[in-house]
């Protein structure tokens, strides 16, 4: 299946990892795990909003808001009504795309700065709902002690449940990216006006690929609640979406597997640097600076670079 | 219309009262917001850190001098002046260095400096140093409403004299539209900027000391303000001071009606506003400049 998509080398590479993610957690402590798990989290909301930020151009400012919306929906299914509960788990995503296709709607008429803010007084929008709207979301509290299969409850097992959810959804990422709609979507971001010209549909095709970015988040969105049995409503606040958007950045936000690296990034430094001081958000902010100073294509972006020489000129040929 | 109970002509008077003083107070940290927009085309998200700084120095200010009236109006001038020589420092330092990246990446910098400011502001008033009532002296200030109703409009009239009537104001508009121009012809684009810049951040500090006896400063206040400041801009136009203006008496209307009318969901009126205002009009109400 993946012959030709991806070479022997990466397969083995990204075979090992794997393998060693597998086995770590009856050996790490539990707070290893722990973060692993959040890391894989945060990684999934990264990649899904990196496939419409770095391969689509779209400026997607709110995207912690489907994530937040997944979240909720998992939370209020699975605690508030009597149904199964992978209809919560499915409900999530597929809420989460609704509202993104609605949002999405109205943005894609937009672009850049004022599609990301449109779309940011729209999610702010949802925010204070939420926030507000105490007898059904539980207002600034948000929900607490979520009944969570105890398939997946243990801390273990919703490791390994996240960790399987996680490498299906990023397989699916890696071939809608290489699909021809991947690859439209790619041309729209190098070149929009050709686009149009040549017949492509380009806010068609912008759209979808929102809707399907939004239902990625809706799936990080319900492996939280998962892994955390609680939801609140900084879930949609706009700093969370600010803080995703700048891990796609700061992990490279024209490679593939660059906002993973941003996520993990941003969880360690949050949680290690956390425990030394409180303030590592000054930390966070020296080291960001840092980055763009030396770094300017992400982390991932300046290793690829090193590794080999063309994906400069390959980003600087995509016309700014 | 059908309103709540206990609503009268009175307290619909002075909750509009309350309304347009609160958007006066948006207007001149949005002004800034906008100008900076305007000139440098770089949204800063520090902006709102920038505004914190300046409700806790005109705070600190304001004890310094016995908290007694006279030492809120010595604030009120002097706060502004910190935050504008922090910003000074922030541009010279590191923000010049980045003009020629792109966008994102000057986003991505005043992400990190929102970060850094708001940590600073902890380390420099202490972190449980949060949620200060506003003292009697400042809450029985007479006709505080008032006076920001007069200062708002002050500050359009200064601003709009200062990029139409003098000679840096009509450079730092020659910038905005093409910076190499005015570089060819021999004005120093780089001090420009950063006159615009600290300009735009002193406006953030004075926002900042003019809130200090409506609300409780604490951390975090420049979460709140920065996005409502986002907001107001775009549904006014990017960079167009009077659409800020515009803006920001929409906002903060909106929400002192939508106090009187449903409580609970006061906080959603600005934002169902800003939504409508963006979905009619989605390069805003005035013309931006970009």
């Amino acid at each position: 299946m993946f012959r030709g998509i991806i070479d022997r080398k990466s397969l083995w590479f990204i075979g090992a990892i794997l393998i060693v993610l597998l086995i770590l957690p009856p050996i790490l402590p539990r707070f290893y795990t722990y973060i692993l798990a959040v890391i894989f989290v945060t990684s999934l909301l990264a990649m899904s909003l990196n496939l419409v930020l770095g391969h689509g151009m779209i400026f997607q400012f709110h995207h912690g808001v489907f994530y937040g919306v997944g979240a909720y929906t998992a939370a209020l299914m699975l605690s508030k009504t009597s149904l199964p509960m992978w209809i919560g788990f499915v409900a999530g995503p597929v809420v989460a795309a609704l509202v993104g296709l609605l949002i999405g709607w109205f943005c894609v008429r937009l672009t850049r700065l004022y599609f990301g803010m449109l779309q940011i007084s729209l999610g702010s929008l949802i925010w204070a709902i939420a926030f507000r709207w105490y007898s059904l979301t539980g207002g600034d509290d948000g929900i607490h002690g979520i009944p969570i299969p105890s398939l997946i409850s243990s801390l273990n097992s919703s490791y390994y449940f996240i960790l399987i959810i996680l490498v299906i959804c990023l397989v699916a990422l890696y071939l809608i990216l290489k699909s021809p709609f991947g690859t439209t979507l790619e041309a729209i971001r190098d070149n929009p006006q050709r686009c149009e010209a040549v017949g492509v549909n380009v806010r068609r095709h912008q759209l979808m690929a929102i809707v399907i970015a939004t239902f990625f988040a809706g799936i990080a969105g319900v492996l939280f609640v998962v892994l955390e049995g609680s939801v609140f409503p900084d879930l949609l606040f706009w700093v969370l979406s600010l803080e995703v958007f700048i891990m796609c950045l700061l992990g490279g936000w024209f490679t593939f597997a660059g906002p993973i690296l941003g996520a993990a990034i941003m969880v360690s430094l949050r949680t290690f640097v956390g425990i030394f001081t409180e303030y590592w958000t000054l930390i966070l902010g020296v080291i960001l600076i840092l980055l763009i100073f030396f770094l300017p294509e992400g982390v991932m972006g300046y290793f690829l670079e090193k590794l080999k020489p063309q994906v400069r000129e390959v980003a600087e040929g995509r016309g700014e | 219309m059908e309103l709540g109970q206990g609503l009268d002509l009175a307290s619909l008077g002075s909750q509009l009262l309350v309304g347009l003083s609160r958007a006066m107070i948006l207007f001149v940290v949005c002004a800034g917001l906008s100008f900076v927009l305007g000139v440098l085309r770089v949204p800063n998200v520090a902006h709102g850190s920038l505004y914190m700084i300046g409700a806790f120095s005109a705070y600190s200010i304001f004890r310094f001098f016995g908290s007694s009236t006279g030492g809120f109006w010595l604030a009120l001038i002097l706060a502004p002046f910190v935050v504008a020589l922090v910003s000074l420092v922030a541009e010279r330092a590191l923000f010049c260095h980045l003009y020629q990246r792109e966008h994102l990446m000057l986003l991505l910098f005043t992400f990190a400096l929102m970060l850094i400011f708001g940590d600073l502001v902890k380390l420099a008033w202490g972190p449980e140093y949060c949620s200060v009532v506003p003292p009697k002296v400042l809450r029985a200030l007479p006709r505080y409403n008032f006076f920001l109703l007069i200062i708002g409009p002050l500050v359009a009239i200064a601003l709009w004299f200062f990029t139409n009537r003098t000679k840096i104001g009509k450079i730092s508009r020659a910038a905005a539209v093409d910076r190499e121009m005015v570089g060819v012809i021999g004005i120093n684009v780089s001090w420009v900027f950063a006159a615009a810049f600290v300009i735009g951040c002193y406006l953030a500090g004075l926002g900042g000391a003019l809130v200090v006896p409506t609300v409780s400063v604490c951390l975090g206040m420049d979460h709140d303000i920065i996005i409502e400041a986002f907001l107001i801009v775009t549904i006014g136009g990017l960079g167009n001071m009077w659409g800020a203006l515009v803006g920001s008496l929409i906002f903060g209307v909106t929400h002192s009606l939508g106090v009187l009318l449903w409580p609970q969901f006061a906080i959603v009126f600005p934002y169902a506003a800003v939504v409508i205002v963006l979905l009619l009009r989605p390069r805003g109400l005035l013309k931006s400049v970009w």
